[in-house]
């Protein structure tokens, strides 16, 4: 499996982000997107996942299955955890493991994994950021997709947690997944670096 | 299909918890039908002339206040980028929201209908006339707002914006839903008439309301 971007445009409100982008990420390889801040690596993400349409160029993810486009391969991870504070954590998981479909494994399983077994039953309201995040990240292990989009997936996690996601992403790609995530902090794997922009 | 009904039973139950607000817009028909005769007078004549203006008014502004609900909190937390994503045709997802909001914050006005028939003098004829207009009147009403209600997420407008969209769009269901119930209570046209004028707008957008908010929602994310 192979996804790549050819000579991506992307132009927000008027303005050129970035132009002439190429990227190949193959299975098993994790790309760190990093530049400063409005550099355009949010808006990479949302390109590949489809919520933004490229100014010119394309990304396209060989070998995956034909049927499906990227972005019903692909786990975004944004900055907005997608949770609704009147569900318990459990029912919040729950929704996304059979709304998104496919390739799904028991809900409480993945909220063992990722520490948040004692809360399966609490309103998302009383969680923390840092329990939110990890709730996000129980979505990724709920339901299995090969491509997973991550915008700054470490932020509010401590330490623990940190070497947790960095565990659960050596498993995904040992598993023959890809993995995009634009980051400033170090992800604790392996990763090749896609550097953007840099004060244009 | 399961996808479908997950959502459904995700927004009725987010609806229906503390904060959800479907209960606001019954509380808003209520209001407005209890104000009524204070504001006309004890002329029971002539509340039952209007009763059924009245309950299609009250309807009509309480299932405007509720639909800007339907896409907002989805937006702001996230959730709609997953939808978009998602396996699941977005007009298929569109209509299952449209339909939850409509169970959800819809249904509870046509309940309320018979209680609030009572206060306006009419008698159960008139009431059931009204009610059964209702049922068909407001998921036309839900399907047309949906589409103000994305574009007002699409273009970060909220409240007034999706008013001044969706109520010109509203208003041939609010003069056949009430030329229904004023046939069904004095006639002279058949009832039939302006009531399958009614059913027809309603299926035409179920039709257009989920393609037009989709298209809306898919070229508007950022």
């Amino acid at each position: 499996m192979r996804l790549t971007g050819r000579q991506i445009d992307c132009v927000r409100g008027g303005r050129a982000v970035f132009s002439g982008l190429d990227f190949e990420a193959a299975s098993s390889q994790a790309l760190a997107v990093i530049g400063p801040n409005g550099s355009g690596k949010t808006s990479l993400l949302r390109l590949i996942a489809g919520l933004l349409v490229p100014a010119g160029g394309s990304v396209a993810l060989e070998g995956g299955a034909d049927e499906l486009t990227l972005p019903e391969q692909a786990h975004y991870l944004g900055h907005r955890d997608a949770l609704k504070p009147a569900l318990s954590v459990l029912e919040n998981l729950s929704f996304w493991r059979d709304f998104l479909g496919g390739d799904a494994s028991d809900p409480n399983e993945s909220l063992a994994k990722v520490g948040l077994a004692h809360a399966t039953h609490l309103p998302a309201a009383y969680l923390s950021a840092g329990q939110r995040r990890r709730l996000s990240i129980a979505r990724l292990l709920a339901v299995r997709r090969p491509v997973w989009l991550l915008d700054e997936p470490t932020s509010a996690l401590d330490a623990a947690g940190q070497d947790l996601f960095a565990g659960l992403m050596r498993d995904h790609l040992a598993r023959g997944g890809i993995i995009v995530a634009a980051t400033h902090a170090p992800l604790g794997i392996e990763a090749d670096e896609l550097r953007m922009g840099g004060g244009k | 299909m399961t996808a479908l009904a997950v959502l459904i039973r995700r927004d009725i139950r987010i609806a229906l918890r503390v904060g959800g607000g479907a209960l606001i817009g019954v509380l808003f028909f209520l209001t407005v039908t209890v104000l009524m005769p204070f504001a006309l007078g004890p002329d029971l004549a002539l509340l039952t002339r209007l009763g059924p203006s009245i309950l299609w008014l009250g309807a009509l502004l309480a299932s405007l206040l509720t639909l800007d609900r339907l896409f907002t909190s989805d937006h702001e937390d996230g959730s709609l980028d997953l939808i978009v994503m998602g396996r699941t045709p977005l007009e298929l997802a569109c209509a299952a929201k449209a339909l939850a909001h409509w169970l959800a914050a819809g249904l509870p006005l046509i309940i309320a209908t018979p209680v609030l028939g009572l206060m306006l003098n009419l008698d159960a004829t008139a009431t059931s006339a009204v009610a059964l207009t209702l049922l068909v009147g407001t998921p036309a009403l839900t399907f047309i707002g949906m589409i103000g209600a994305a574009l007002a997420v699409t273009l970060h407008r909220g409240g007034l914006l999706l008013a001044v969209l969706v109520l010109p769009l509203s208003i041939p269901v609010l003069i056949f839903g009430v030329a229904a119930s004023q046939a069904a209570i004095s006639g002279p046209l058949p009832f039939g008439t302006p009531f399958s004028i009614l059913c027809a707008i309603s299926l035409v957008s179920f039709v257009i309301g989920p393609f037009a908010a989709a298209a809306s929602l898919r070229h508007g994310l950022d």
